[in-house]
């Protein structure tokens, strides 16, 4: 071990399954790869609360209210939980989110997608979370301990996200035709983004290799895709409702299901600013951040007064003593 | 009796509901995460407290109608919320002073109901105590630190709190149903419930450094159906799916 | 001062009483109640916890992972502090 160089030294602990945790020594790419995957995963939960959150005041009964606000303030909470992973590599929150409200930094795609009818809610539950879950599961065993312990936690608080979202798709598919038809269409439209979410394919994915070796990411983006593909099909029959890919079929000898062409030009488009929401989910961000520097600041200043003030009565109660 | 139970349980139900919508449409965009998360904390115990009081209303009623009848197929007209909670979010100031003036309201309300008659009301006040009692805290903590925070903040605050305050004297308004309800032990009756408000508000005012509006013109009306502009739209946006396809279930 | 962010606080849960706190993750507040309210709302919404504890990350000093091997290793051959290290006849029974 003794010749070992600190890059072999950290790959062997990585191979042997040892946790990295925040003082340890690491790679500068490793960090930066981290702070970019993790940071963009957090701005993925924050931005995500926007779509959902737009039915939160329509939703159709009670049940479906309380359901759904505790969803999205979840994804709050997962938000919170990554932001603190980050910033355990060094870098601030505030920064973190500097760069979200700027556009420098990027968040899943999908949520640059509009939510239309309430049956979006059910869609975007069974599918967007399912995918993410498929994503999220084997980042639980990621080899930076605190991204692993977050994912842990997420993981665990996640598995009513999809089942929220099922029953949704499941109670419209049962309803009058016209609920039915409000399912079919939000499948249609959520489909697609859904499968889009696992990335680019293997061949065109730039950081996958490294991110592989370092063990921060356990399967390819293909790989997990064709899962979530797998997994999904017999959901939908079980609704009734068709997914929208007439190439999709069973393929024997893989033991898969093969599935059409992906629009990958839009998918660039997408990441690239040209979604039909990117602008207005920017820009209710940037609206709650420019609504919140008073009151973080007031909340500050606030603290420093009271500080003082307590500090001013031990004075005094020590010169009593005295 | 029995109608005027139902109207009481429904002033409930419906003033929780209300104050609760409001509080989730800042879910997603709130000033900081932490503080999103404890806005929608409140608003889920709110939702929460207004599924009891409505589904209690509908079995007081005994028209088969459950909760969420009660919540999406009724017009502005018939719904007896105060007028406080109705009042839109404007901005973190106003939404934290207008949590602070229902809770303050709230708790000792809440406390007293606990010793209701009705069996049923008061094990959903017994339950819902503890919520408020949280609740309470939160937002007073709030008016301290914003009121004594910056020059910016203080403004702010002492801004909502000067238009939010013609909104309390209706906390305290009784009518027909609460004197009923209070000759049979169930009702909390609201004059005693008014010094213990006064006095909450004064000490947290003083502390936060905000000065007491000397306004003694009070608006009137939720608990007659009779509302500010701002209910219309809450309904029209709230009940809109269950009024487009009568015939759904969600 | 105003304009600076709120600091960076470590929340510790014991999630139930005759448990110790256990570190959950980290959260920003302006003070230490609202660091206390913050962590109820966001590490404990599923009954996780009946006691927090919050301290201000900047008070915590942590041991240098670099000297790990002096500080941990030198404990790997003292078997000594160990029951099974002592050899007591069967018939004893359990000890």
């Amino acid at each position: 071990m003794a010749n070992l160089t600190k890059e072999e030294l950290f790959q062997a602990k990585i191979d042997a399954e040892i946790k990295i945790e925040p003082k340890d020594w690491m790679p500068e790419a490793y960090r930066k790869t981290l702070i970019r995957q993790i940071s963009q995963h957090a701005h993925s939960e924050i931005i995500g609360m926007l779509p959902e959150g737009n039915w939160i005041s329509r939703a159709p009964s009670l049940r479906r209210k309380v359901a759904l606000l505790a969803k999205v303030q979840d994804e709050a909470g997962h938000g919170l939980y990554l932001y603190s992973a980050a910033e355990t590599l060094g870098v601030d929150r505030a920064d973190l989110m500097n760069d979200l409200v700027t556009g420098k930094a990027k968040y899943s795609s999908i949520f640059n997608y509009p939510t239309l009818t309430w049956a979006d809610m059910g869609a975007i539950g069974w599918l967007v979370d399912g995918a993410a879950i498929m994503n999220q599961v084997p980042l639980c065993r990621c080899s930076y301990g605190p991204y692993a312990r977050a994912m842990v936690r997420v993981c665990k608080e996640e598995s009513f996200h999809q089942r929220q979202g099922y029953e949704i798709m499941m109670t419209l598919s049962n309803g009058t035709p016209e609920q039915k038809a409000m399912a079919q269409d939000a499948l249609n439209r959520w489909w697609w983004p859904s499968i889009m979410m696992f990335g680019p394919s293997d061949a065109d994915s730039s950081h996958s290799a490294q991110s592989m070796a370092w063990k921060i990411k356990r399967f390819s983006n293909d790989e997990l895709r064709q899962r979530f593909v797998d997994a999904t099909v017999s959901q939908a029959e079980y609704l009734g409702l068709t997914l929208p890919d007439k190439d999709l079929k069973w393929n024997e000898e893989r033991g898969s299901y093969d599935f059409g062409a992906i629009d990958w030009d839009e998918f660039w488009n997408v990441v690239k600013g040209n979604g039909p929401c990117n602008r207005q989910r920017i820009k209710a961000r940037q609206k709650a951040e420019e609504n919140g520097k008073w009151v973080k600041e007031a909340a500050m200043a606030y603290a420093e007064k009271r500080r003082k003030r307590q500090q001013k009565i031990k004075t005094q109660e020590a010169a009593k003593a005295a | 009796m029995q109608s005027a139970l139902f109207d009481y349980t429904l002033r409930l139900g419906d003033t929780s509901l209300i104050i609760g919508h409001r509080l989730s449409e800042w879910c997603g965009h709130g000033p900081v995460l932490e503080q999103d998360i404890a806005l929608i904390n409140i608003a889920l115990d709110l939702v929460g407290q207004a599924k009891s009081f409505l589904e209690y209303a509908g079995e007081v009623e005994g028209k088969e109608r459950d909760a969420d009848t009660l919540a999406y197929r009724r017009l502005e007209r018939e719904f007896r919320n105060v007028l406080l909670s109705e009042q839109p979010n404007e901005d973190f100031a106003f939404t934290i002073v207008r949590q602070f003036l229902f809770d303050a309201f709230q708790y000792p309300f809440y406390q007293r109901l606990t010793q209701s008659k009705d069996a049923q009301i008061a094990a959903i006040a017994e339950k819902s105590l503890k919520e408020v009692t949280y609740h309470l805290r939160f937002s007073s903590e709030w008016m301290i630190r914003l009121g004594d925070g910056t020059a910016e903040s203080k403004a702010k605050m002492q801004t909502a709190l000067n238009e939010l305050w013609m909104f309390t004297g209706e906390l305290f308004e009784m009518n027909e149903t609460d004197e009923m309800l209070i000759k049979e032990g169930i009702a909390v009756d609201l004059n005693e419930i008014k010094p213990l408000w006064e006095q909450r508000v004064s000490s947290i005012l003083e502390e936060a450094t905000l000065t007491q509006p000397t306004t003694t013109w009070m608006q009137s009306g939720g608990k007659k159906g009779i509302h500010t502009e701002y209910l219309g739209y809450i309904l029209a946006e709230m009940q809109y799916l269950p009024r487009a396809y009568p015939d759904a279930k969600w | 001062m105003s304009k600076k962010n709120w600091p960076l606080w470590e929340v510790f849960i014991r999630s139930k009483q005759g448990l110790s706190h256990k570190h959950a993750g980290s959260l920003h507040a302006a003070d230490e109640k609202m660091a206390i309210e913050n962590a109820r709302d966001v590490y404990t919404r599923r009954m996780e916890g009946v006691s927090i504890w919050v301290v201000e990350s900047k008070h915590i000093h942590a041991s240098n992972p670099l000297e790990q091997g002096e500080l941990f290793e030198p404990a790997n051959d003292k078997v000594y502090r160990h029951p099974t290290f002592y050899d007591i006849p069967d018939e004893i029974g359990h000890m």
